[in-house]
């Protein structure tokens, strides 16, 4: 048969055989968008301890297998993600770009800003989206930092307050002290790292302008103390000393230092250390319990921010939140963060604090700083805190 | 003795378990920071002797391990040093030839001078293993895929250090051997390599700990994990956790073990060898109180064992006997352990001073230096064309 004479015979047929290819391309369509869906479901069980490898190990092959046009759609897939499905899923995405990367195709920019600047998406997944395609474009993608000083996903955050103490910087290295402490004044506002925190401060004071750092931290300031009950050999950690079952404040307890009551300590550090050797001495192989009471008009979901080198225990309305049985290896503020369902009204803490045997210069501090945060570190407000005077507490 | 010793040096070239790594883990092949590639460079030069060097996108000071034409490196960037890399680059050139990285899911407070990519990956000849501080723990293939990611710390959230963690994984007849020992939530665990599953997790002595774990080969080609902490060396099967043997009397928590054949020359009351090769307990050969490690761990080359002090002094030591022959001042502080091969030892201090030491000569002699300048607190990787210094933020491949 000529070809002529077969695309003519071919010719009636023609809009069957297109339907049919068009069916079958969006079979086939739908079947690679069904097992990428189910592939990123298998991802997101991903559980502790090896739960749901097997499973997730089969979805990164079909990810695996993906091109750029899937990101979007794994990226939205991070905002469902634990901890460690992100990072199932983060891999799976450089895998893919680094491939096509190679091939010379590009990141699909658009789409991936989009994502970035979209913040009802994952913190996490954004921070990521920002790390990726500031590798593609280093020059360009920064520049979207200056609105970004606020942003929910403290990675980003962090480097738009970089870019902001930087310029603050150029301005009063320029002689320009107004606009220089307006944007050290607008870095403090919006930073929440401590090192950043301290740079702007020390800035501003230098231009004249005082910070109230317990204010801006939301220190829990005002405790009532005591102790000391017996931690020799480190025993005590574990022991269930009476403040645990029943905070009284009114009561009188027999410690190891004799009769221990309550007392007052209210905290007026900068850094909101709150040093139990001031009441009560600096001792070794002690307990010493530290007790406050926080006001919340409405419930919140809030995180509860502990730095402490010393071993300790919190309570939050008398639950356990978490512990550390670990001495003297360091501290930093917001070392610790404790998930904390604050109901409305008050809500009683309870840190049990232990001092150990050692007797080396830097094993002398016997304390902790908290404040209550929301997940990006700004304290809850309003948040009265206090204790009243001496009542009985049913934790 | 003697037989002792050339069953040990037929066990090393017979090592069943080494993979086609040239330096699969901390402290190369036989955890012992040699290689049987011949001796290191005469001389130590900038001009002719840097092969290549690179930026690393985070810091780390933990060694890299090189297998075939690859390295693999790890590192740690961000304000809390929350992001997690893997790096692989060529062994030629250093080009990256992938980079992965992952969000911290444990802690990564630590003290300032580590990181939290201080411990070093391990490679099983098919894939690579990184842990970091912050105890997350990957597995990719060689070609960078996501075998599987484990969270130690979502697994067990009470196991870690404020100071930081910095153990080395170790692998053996599938197995990855991974202790995560501190003060608190204290363990080691045995991961399958492939499913990332505990095969076995053990309760481990609550200390913190900083040594690496070290693999013992056995007549018929089965090993045993070797487990240091302040409390001695529990050697396990690396399949079952199940104990093979316990030395009780106390070990560093800082310097690890070294190996040659089947001898293990333990950080203990000074240095401490035994004899593993026979059934039970292992058989101590001597003890020498006046060859005490510091944060560096012992280095076995050409018969000889030889420590670093923090501050500088060299000792060395006869292999055999225990016997102090003889002690060098270098120019200190060091954190990294020196590496050796054949007559030469190179050895980089915290400032980047590398140092190369003759052991030949009868009090030893630093013959040659080459300043980096950048901080070095990690411990050199060999191969058989070039010697890698891992810099806080940077590598060096110097020729061999």
């Amino acid at each position: 048969m000529k070809p002529r004479t077969l695309l003519a015979s071919l010719r009636p047929q023609a809009p069957l055989l297109m339907a049919l290819a068009t069916w079958l391309i969006a079979l086939q369509m739908a079947g690679a968008q069904s097992s990428l869906t189910d592939a990123l479901g298998a991802i997101l069980k991903v559980g502790p301890k090896g739960e749901g490898h097997a499973e997730a190990q089969a979805g990164v092959k079909v990810l695996l297998a993906q091109d750029l046009n899937s990101l979007p759609q794994i990226l939205q897939s991070m905002d469902r993600a634990n901890p460690l499905a992100m990072n199932w899923l983060r891999s799976a995405v450089e895998s893919i770009a680094q491939r096509e990367q190679a091939r010379n195709v590009a990141l699909p920019i658009a789409s991936l800003g989009a994502f970035l600047l979209d913040v009802s998406h994952s913190p996490q997944a954004r921070a990521y989206v920002y790390q990726l395609l500031s590798k593609a474009d280093p020059v360009g993608v920064p520049r979207l930092l200056p609105g970004m000083l606020n942003d929910p996903s403290m990675e980003i955050r962090n480097a738009a307050i970089r870019g902001a103490l930087d310029q603050a910087a150029a301005e009063l290295a320029a002689g320009r002290k107004g606009t220089a402490t307006l944007l050290f004044q607008q870095a403090l506002n919006n930073a929440r790292d401590v090192d950043q925190i301290d740079l702007a401060v020390g800035k501003l004071k230098g231009l004249g302008v005082k910070t109230d750092l317990q204010k801006l931290f939301g220190w829990i300031q005002q405790w009532k103390v005591v102790g000391p009950f017996d931690n020799a050999r480190r025993e005590g950690y574990e022991r269930v000393y009476p403040p645990e079952t029943s905070v009284r404040l009114e009561a009188e307890y027999v410690t190891q230092g004799g009769k221990a009551r309550w007392v007052d300590l209210v905290g007026a550090d900068d850094y909101g250390k709150i040093d139990v050797n001031l009441p009560l001495g600096k001792l070794k192989d002690s307990i010493a319990y530290c007790y406050t009471e926080v006001q919340v008009e409405d419930a919140v979901n809030a995180e509860i921010r502990l730095g402490c080198k010393n071993a300790w225990k919190v309570w939050l309305n008398g639950r356990l939140l978490f512990g550390r049985d670990e001495y003297h290896r360091g501290a930093e503020i917001d070392q610790y963060r404790l998930p904390a369902a604050l109901k409305k009204g008050r809500n009683t803490i309870l840190v049990k604090l232990g001092q150990n045997e050692q007797k080396e210069d830097w094993t002398v501090e016997w304390e902790f700083q908290m404040r209550i945060t929301d997940a990006q570190g700004s304290p809850i407000a309003p948040l009265r805190v206090g204790v009243p005077p001496p009542i009985t507490a049913s934790r | 003795m003697k037989k002792t010793f050339l069953l040990s040096a037929l066990c090393s070239l017979l090592c069943p378990w080494a993979t086609n790594a040239h330096w699969p883990q901390f402290r190369g092949p036989d955890f012992n920071g040699t290689d049987n590639a011949g001796e290191l460079p005469a001389q130590l030069s900038a001009s002719g002797g840097i092969a290549w060097q690179t930026a690393l996108p985070g810091r780390g000071l933990s060694s890299p391990i090189i297998l075939k034409d690859r390295v693999y490196v790890t590192c740690s960037s961000g304000p809390k040093q929350q992001t997690l890399h893997v790096l692989c680059l060529s062994a030629t050139d250093g080009h990256k030839i992938w980079e992965r990285t992952f969000q911290a899911t444990g802690r990564t407070m630590c003290h300032e001078k580590t990181s939290v990519a201080a411990p070093s990956p391990a490679t099983d000849g098919e894939r690579v293993f990184a842990l970091f501080s912050s105890n997350d723990l990957v597995c990719l293939d060689l070609d960078g895929n996501l075998v599987w990611f484990r969270g130690l710390s979502v697994d067990y959230p009470n196991a870690s250090n404020s100071l930081g963690m910095s153990s080395s994984l170790a692998t053996a007849d599938g197995a990855l051997i991974a202790q995560v020992e501190n003060d608190t939530e204290s363990f080691t665990a045995g991961i399958d390599v492939a499913t990332g599953a505990n095969l076995w997790k053990l309760d481990r002595p609550r200390m913190a700990n900083w040594c690496s774990p070290t693999v013992l080969s056995l007549p018929g080609g089965k090993h045993l994990a070797a487990l240091q902490s302040g409390k001695g060396i529990t050697a396990v099967d690396p399949r079952t956790g199940r104990t093979a043997w316990d030395y009780k009397d106390g070990a560093s928590t800082t310097a690890s073990s070294a190996l040659s054949g089947s001898v293990i020359y333990a950080p203990s009351h000074g240095l401490t060898a035994l004899d593993f090769s026979g059934d039970g307990e292992p058989k101590q050969l001597w003890r020498a109180a006046q060859l005490r490690p510091g944060t560096a761990s012992p280095v076995i080359a050409g018969g000889r064992i030889l420590l670093m002090a923090d501050g500088g002094v060299l000792t060395c030591g006869e292999l055999e006997t225990g016997k102090r022959l003889w002690q060098l001042r270098t120019k200190g502080p060091f954190s990294g352990t020196p590496v050796a091969a054949g007559n030469r030892l190179l050895a980089v201090n915290e400032k980047g001073l590398a140092q190369l030491v003759d052991l030949s000569k009868p009090e030893g002699e630093v013959i040659s230096e080459l300043d980096l300048n950048h901080t070095v607190l990690s411990t050199p990787s060999l191969a058989k064309e070039g010697i890698y210094i891992r810099g806080e933020s940077r590598l060096w491949k110097l020729r061999r």
